[in-house]
């Protein structure tokens, strides 16, 4: 018998024997997640078309509210209340607005954890593989099934290896490895497939982050990370949970770091991806530090050792949207939110923010934006002529300061 | 006969319902009259129920946003071509009831034509007068249709389908 793959492991364990890539199985996610954009519609599934009154696993819900933070309307106020009243009469988890991007708190909160499966009513539910997890986005219909029956179906994916070499070169980081993936890949090209990324032990929690959130712009249905390095030194790794030498993979793509030079992806499709040497001078109005990709301290850190005694370009917005309240109290307890508002920045509530175009700086007509988030499709984050580049924290700091797409590494030499 | 609306690689759910016109963002709106508002304001206008949607690969990549099918839905789309589905799409769709097809001979016939008669019971489709066999559809998922959607199935099974 050939080994397993990390999501065979998991879903192996999850259902009691072990279970192989194509099979179809119900399993019992050990979390399922709703957010305050779609948490309504969910209860009014479980409630109204399944005519559940009582959840069957209060453990395994878990509410954030991050989408809309706090609310910007009657209506997603009275949305946000009816939140609140229904995890109180359920006696189930909420985070509510201002905790963070619930891909952020579910891991500061060591819900997510190695080995586990966690489901959410959000597509970049990948996320979780960060710390080697099973994490999967579904629709509001699926996720509402399992709170009424504390389970769901899967099909276990086949795995596509990435297997990397080498080091990232100054001013290139896991957000430039994460484009490059789509640029190469293409945006379907992991559809129905895990990622698991091999050969980056040393790779911090931010990175993995980074990559694990940007495994749907592959189309995959999980992109984890061997719980080694830093995740095993802050959590507990199962000891079933490990790399098989002898595991089947459906294809595996080799990627040399030390040739990997900045990205940046151009409106508007993720795998529009070309050199950040063949887009520099692209004149910019926003830049928008943020979200569950490249939201979290180390971020604002690296955008804010670029912004040191800097300001940025008078005709242009630099927004600030910590991933989660504990990455802000990070960013307050040195200097680097002060940096960052020394430089001109606007600060918003922890959450996604502009993220969604919904409040907290959406894009009026022609806006052209430099984002660090993950997606750039036409008319995400506001009007649909306006346009998205996604870049790296320190490549959207260099440019806050030009108004234009710049190199950060040609800044430091020419300043 | 239906009209046939014709669309080509990777439609993302941002396209198919921009987030800002989310049922959390419009309680009281009908999430149908923002399908595609944006990005086919012809379709959002003039789309009639039974019409059909078809695309090349990858449709309904991006957000998990049950809205998006679902707006679909509430225009009773008759069903969906396309070459391939982003997944979280296609799970979507067919836990609405809404009847999905993958194949590329078909997508290029329908591409071709100008419009067509879809018959679900007799699984044929009729495009300018040609009659063609539909694809079929992997068992748990003609289920999950067959029953309306997967919430009126586990309603009536108690069980997901193959468990
Ligand atoms: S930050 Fe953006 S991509 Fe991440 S969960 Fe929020 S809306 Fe989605």
């Amino acid at each position: 018998m050939s080994g397993l793959t990390l999501s065979e492991q998991i879903i192996s364990n999850n259902v009691g024997r072990p279970v192989r890539a194509g099979e179809l199985v119900v399993v019992e996610p050990d979390t399922a997640m709703g957010h305050d954009s779609l948490t309504p519609g969910i209860i009014k599934t479980v409630k109204e078309q399944l005519g559940v009154e009582k959840v069957a696993n209060r453990d395994q819900i878990v509410l954030v509210m991050d989408h809309v933070a706090p609310a910007s309307n009657v209506g997603t106020a009275q949305n946000q209340n009816f939140i609140r009243e229904f995890a109180r009469e359920q006696d189930v988890r909420l985070f509510d607005v201002g905790r963070g991007i619930c891909h952020q708190v579910l891991v500061e909160e060591k819900i997510a954890r190695p080995g586990t499966i966690v489901v959410g009513s959000d597509s970049h539910s990948t996320s979780y593989g960060a710390v080697g997890a099973f994490g999967s986005g579904m629709g509001s219909t699926d996720i509402a099934l399992v709170w009424a029956t504390g389970k769901t179906w899967l099909r276990v994916p086949e795995t596509l290896r990435i297997q990397v070499s080498g080091r990232f070169r100054p001013g290139v980081d896991a957000k430039d490895l994460a484009l490059k993936l789509c640029r190469d890949l293409t945006i379907a090209g992991a559809t129905y497939m895990a990622i698991e990324y091999h050969g980056m032990d040393w790779l911090p929690m931010n990175g993995r982050q980074t990559m694990s959130s940007m495994a749907i712009e592959l189309g995959a249905k999980a992109g984890i990370f061997p719980p080694d390095g830093e995740v095993a030194e802050r959590f507990d790794v199962p000891d079933w949970l490990y790399v098989d030498s002898d595991a089947i993979y459906a294809q595996t793509l080799e990627i040399d770091l030390d040739e990997l030079e900045p990205q940046v992806a151009i409106p508007h499709s993720v795998d529009d991806v070309v050199d950040l040497s063949d887009i520099v001078g692209q004149k910019i109005d926003v830049v928008f530090l943020g979200t569950c990709t490249n939201g979290r301290y180390e971020d604002l850190r690296d955008a804010a050792d670029i912004l040191q005694g800097k300001q940025i370009h008078p005709h242009l917005r630099l927004l600030v949207t910590p991933a989660s309240r504990e990455e802000l109290q990070k960013a307050i307890a040195d200097d680097t939110l002060n940096i960052l508002l020394s430089a001109g920045a606007t600060l918003t509530t922890p959450g996604c923010g502009a993220c969604m175009g919904r409040h907290q700086g959406t894009l009026a007509d022609n806006d052209i934006c430099l984002s660090t988030g993950n997606r750039n499709f036409k008319g995400r984050m506001g009007h649909p002529t306006s346009q998205i580049y996604l870049s790296s924290p320190s490549v959207a700091a260099a440019s806050a300061i030009t108004g234009e797409i710049t190199d950060p590494r040609l800044l430091t030499v020419s300043l | 006969m239906s009209n046939i609306w014709k669309f080509g690689a990777d439609v993302d759910t941002d396209q198919i319902v921009p987030g800002r016109y989310a049922p959390y963002m419009r309680p009281d709106k009908d999430v149908g009259d923002a399908a595609f508002i944006e990005a086919r304001p012809d379709f959002n206008k003039q789309a009639v129920p039974g019409d059909l949607i078809v695309a090349t690969d990858n449709f309904g990549c991006g957000s998990s946003r049950e809205y998006a099918p679902y707006a679909l839905r509430r225009r009773q789309v008759g069903a969906i071509f396309a070459n391939s589905f982003a997944r979280i799409f296609y799970r979507n769709a067919i836990n609405l009831g809404i009847p999905v097809f993958v194949d590329a001979e078909l997508v290029e016939k329908l591409l071709a034509g100008s419009e067509a008669t879809l018959d679900l019971e007799d699984g044929t489709i009729l495009i300018d007068g040609n009659r063609h066999a539909l694809p079929e559809v992997p068992n748990f998922a003609k289920e999950i249709i067959d029953a309306g959607g997967i919430v009126p199935y586990v309603r009536e099974h108690g069980r997901f389908p193959n468990s």
